[in-house]
């Protein structure tokens, strides 16, 4: 069972009580750009094993949207952080190379 | 024996307030119907007239008698002029329960995924989460007594699913131990 902190309820949500949104900080493409870059933002998700970034939404708490930074391999939460950004923040970053080392980083 | 009463309140005014917390005029028009300040995260507040709870950063609950959300929704619009807002009277759209006497936790955190431990739960917090499968939010009026409310088109569901859930015996005596 996932339980994430939600960053505006300040309260240890369960799974059941949140509704997941897939992978986070997409770039969504401009009607400008040309097939493949829409494909791959439609579509090609990075899905590694390990670090994820993911956005959640309490669904049947505030309803807001969140980000959550956690290993899909051992299910270590390493934090949850603010829907309004467009990258993990510090904190989280400093937060998983500590946990991680050999992490490649965001990006 | 079980000593949990479930019951329908009476009808409620209930009013949703949207808009920025940190805005004055936000605060000012909140504190012209109830005289009060806006609640911090998680926290009901009650007055003599009723109630006001934090719903979401965004959002309020104002309860009051049935007969007085209009007035009290024709007041904010009023005081909100120009301002970004929603206030809507939701009063007949919700139904409002009570869950009264020993072993009221019990049967909350039978369907609800939250810590309902009479030390960590208190009276002056309102929590929204689900019951069983439906959006409810719920908060203690006082010791072993809850109210909960839920949108009335699952009352019904609610309303079986707690005295179900009340039933003499069925009690995994967690917190009364």
């Amino acid at each position: 069972m996932l339980i994430l902190h939600c960053p505006y309820c300040d309260v240890m949500a369960e799974e059941t009580d949140l509704a997941p949104g897939g992978e986070a900080h997409l770039r969504r493409e401009a009607t400008a750009s040309d097939d493949a870059a829409f494909r791959d933002y439609l579509f090609q998700r990075r899905n590694p094993r390990g670090v994820h970034f993911e956005r959640w939404r309490h669904a049947f708490g505030c309803g807001k949207w969140f980000h959550a930074a956690r290993c899909t391999q051992t299910l270590e939460v390493f934090g949850t952080y603010s829907a309004q950004v467009s990258t993990p923040p510090d904190d989280i970053l400093a937060k998983i190379r500590s946990r991680r080392p050999d992490w490649k980083g965001f990006e | 024996m079980s000593d949990v009463m479930i019951e329908e309140c009476p009808l409620r005014g209930m009013v949703s307030l949207r808009g920025d917390f940190a805005s004055a005029a936000f605060q000012k028009a909140l504190h012209g119907v109830t005289g009060l300040d806006v609640p911090t995260t998680r926290r009901i507040v009650t007055h003599k007239d009723g109630s006001v709870a934090w719903m979401s950063p965004d959002e309020l609950l104002l309860m009051m008698s049935h007969d007085q959300a209009d007035a009290v929704v024709s007041a904010l619009e009023d005081s909100l002029s120009g301002e970004h807002h929603l206030a809507a009277n939701v009063s007949d759209a919700r139904a409002c329960f009570r869950i009264q006497g020993w072993g009221a936790h019990e049967v909350l955190a039978k369907g609800a995924p939250v810590d309902l431990a009479p030390e960590v739960f208190h009276p002056g917090e309102i929590r929204r989460t689900r019951l069983g499968q439906v959006a409810v939010a719920f908060w203690m009026t006082g010791e072993d007594a809850f109210e909960l409310v839920c949108f009335r088109s699952v009352a019904a569901f609610v309303s079986d699913w707690l005295q179900m859930a009340a039933r003499p015996g069925s009690f995994p005596d967690v917190f009364n131990a």
